[in-house]
């Protein structure tokens, strides 16, 4: 049996309701994007209800501890494919099971999701870390990502608690959306980009006259910091892979 | 003007560098007053340099001009280099400017001793006491407890910094005697202590009253230069575990000596930093302060250094053979965190999954268990049955054999004919 969903969040837990109310049997769970007909399976459309969702949602409160809810959250930004089918078994797992089911680091999806969720904590860590703003000419702090998994849901708290005081704007370039915090709360935009603008590094002329100084005092002291008779590339790239160099105003050739 | 600040940040992040403490961790400031800034508990490191080393804060003296003239720092007074100092707006302003661009977690300040002990504090408390007040700035602020410096400044820049710290600098008097003739140990220990008892006094009275400002949040830390004088393993760790002890610090350095000088009583210029020693006594470090390990157990009098070859944990282990092997699925949680190849992650993890029931070879390897080194110091459920009993010998020369030390490049593994 393959069940499939419309790849929301409110899909996937609809999904959960529906195979409790039918009890299939062995079920799969299936993003309607990447769903193959087989000859021999047999398959189930989800439509999306937010009722059943939302009951859903506060079994699982009530199930699964609170970190737990966090990595089931995580698992689902991770946006990976095989993601949505164990968020989907661990889900009958854990309702099937007495409270305290989710610790069982023996069972497969326990394990998938603690991993999903490890991962895509660490990308939201490195986008805490490797962000470099830059401030523009009307004052706005910008910068553009593309982080592997949909971490602007978790990082936005992080942004808004720290610079309160600035306007800034982090722009998700893959998934085309982003943050802006207006000094009061932070809302989802879209920018239509002018053709031709560099949406990572924008042009000199539209930034704040003292952004140069500062990018490269702060280059300055990135080598100043180094010890030459210890440099260790194999490290270095270790805790800053390459991808995410583009980032980095430190790392910046120019 | 830019360039005379370019300068100055390069000749004060310079010698700034050997400073190896890093962490932004352990603060608790909040951003209450719509101001810049909000401590991230474990902290953050930004970038890495080309060394591998985090860079979580702006790292610089404030100056480098000294009076004193200890042999292994760069600023000694008989130093010929050029010098420099920031003025206190000009650290304020690149500390919020940095800080706003998401480069830093924070400031950390220290400074080579200009006048005396007091003037050299009151300028570091200055930066600090400017960035809280006027620039409603919570990040996170590191300063130096100048030696010497009056109580009454430490104790004020205790209500303004996150974490304070003094260098031991070298981990026994004797080695301080003979590089820096002018300090001594007693001088780090008296400050140390008076801000460890005003910690304790700031807690206390935190419990009968409501409103108590925050004093050095994020605790205190210290560092020792490794490899500059011929102290043991055991010197140095011994006395990490007695300062951790008595004064309940969150840190202890270790910092492998990079040759700057030409002096006959260090290693000479060239000579490589002490890099896989001062791995090991990370290591070590690790072991006391997370594992449950008592630095007696990994260093005393029959072993005074640690080995090169294998890590402190495993060397344990194979000293140790008749506490193993440990049957994961009945073991105490001590004990199954003393197991080489298992670290704390996965001994919480195997502690909870036992309860649905005992644990097989793959579901171990699944939770994330090294157990290529794991498997010769336990049982499982399918734990398949052995008949010899290896010696503690024998198991080192199977783990080296399928390992691949990141720091020795020559097989160590070698046979020795004579």
């Amino acid at each position: 049996m393959t069940y499939i969903f419309d790849n929301s969040l409110q899909g996937l837990l609809t999904a959960v309701f529906e195979w409790f109310e039918r009890k299939p049997g062995k079920a799969v769970l299936k993003s309607a994007r990447i769903f193959q007909p087989e000859a021999f399976v047999e398959s189930f459309t989800v439509i999306t209800d937010a009722e059943k969702a939302d009951r859903v949602w506060a079994g699982l409160e009530k199930k699964i501890k609170k970190d737990w809810l966090r990595k089931f959250y995580c698992s689902y930004l991770s946006e990976i494919p095989e993601a949505y089918n164990h968020l989907f078994q661990f889900s009958i797992y854990v309702f099937q099971n007495s409270a305290g089911a989710e610790s069982n680091y023996g069972n497969e999806h326990v394990i998938a999701l603690s991993k999903y969720a490890k991962s895509v904590e660490r990308e939201k860590h490195r986008m805490e870390a490797f962000i470099r703003f830059q401030k523009t000419g009307d004052g706005i702090f910008y910068t553009g990502i593309d982080p592997d998994f949909n971490v602007l849901p978790l990082i936005s708290n992080h942004f808004k608690n720290r610079y309160a005081d600035q306007q800034w704007v982090i722009y998700d370039l893959k998934r085309k959306y982003g943050l802006h915090y207006n000094l009061t709360e932070v809302e989802e935009i879209t920018i239509s980009f002018s053709h031709g603008v560099n949406k990572q590094n924008p042009a000199p002329v539209l930034m704040d006259e003292g952004e140069t100084l500062y990018a490269t005092l702060w280059k300055d002291y990135f080598k100043s910091a180094n010890i030459v008779a210890r440099k260790n590339t194999k490290l270095h790239v270790q805790h800053v892979p390459r991808r995410y160099w583009k980032y980095l105003t430190e790392k910046a050739v120019l | 003007m830019s360039d005379r600040i370019r300068e100055k940040l390069n000749i004060l992040a310079d010698a700034a560098k050997y400073d190896v403490s890093c962490s932004s961790s352990g603060g608790t400031r909040k951003n209450t007053n719509k101001g810049l800034g909000d401590s991230h508990s474990s902290g953050i490191c930004h970038t890495y340099t080309e060394d591998g080393r985090c860079v979580s804060l702006l790292k610089i003296l404030l100056t480098n001009h000294c009076i004193y003239d200890c042999l292994f720092c760069v600023s000694r007074k008989s130093n010929d280099i050029k010098r420099a100092a920031f003025t206190v707006d000009e650290v304020v302003d690149l500390t919020m400017n940095f800080y706003r661009r998401n480069y830093i977690e924070g400031l950390f300040l220290s400074s080579g001793i200009f006048k005396n002990a007091d003037f050299t504090m009151e300028r570091l408390l200055l930066v600090a006491k400017k960035l809280r007040l006027e620039h409603n700035y919570n990040g996170y602020i590191h300063l130096k407890t100048i030696p010497g410096a009056s109580d009454e400044l430490i104790k004020e820049a205790g209500l303004y910094a996150d974490r304070m710290s003094i260098n031991l600098e070298m981990p026994t008097e004797a080695g301080l005697k003979l590089l820096a003739p002018e300090k001594n140990h007693a001088d780090v220990i008296k400050p140390l202590a008076f801000v460890q008892q005003q910690i304790t006094q700031f807690s206390a009275d935190k419990k009968l009253i409501k409103h108590i400002p925050k004093f050095v949040p994020a605790g205190q830390s210290t560092q020792m230069v490794i490899g500059a004088t011929p102290e043991s393993d055991k010197d140095i760790m011994y006395t990490a575990n007695a300062f951790y002890k008595n004064f309940a610090l969150k840190r202890v350095y270790y910092s492998g000596y990079v040759p700057i000088s030409n002096d006959t009583r260090m290693p000479v210029l060239g000579t490589q930093p002490p890099l896989l020693r001062e791995n090991r006594l990370y290591q070590t470090d690790w072991l006391m302060r997370f594992y449950g390990f008592k630095v007696q157990e990994i260093l005393n009098d029959a072993n005074p250094n640690l080995d090169v070859d294998i890590d402190p944990k495993l060397s344990w282990a194979i000293r140790n053979m008749q506490h193993f092997p440990v049957d994961i699925n009945t073991a105490d949680y001590k004990m199954i965190l003393r197991i080489p190849g298992i670290g704390v992650m996965s001994a919480q993890k195997i502690v909870q999954a036992r309860k649905f029931g005992k644990l097989r070879i793959d579901q171990l390897k699944k939770i994330g268990v090294a157990y290529n080194r794991a498997k010769h110091f336990i049982t499982c459920l399918d734990t398949p049955y052995q008949l010899k009993d290896y010696q503690g010998t024998q198991i080192k020369a199977f783990i080296l054999a399928e390992s691949q030390s990141k720091y020795l490049k020559t097989d160590s593994n070698q046979m020795i004919l004579f």
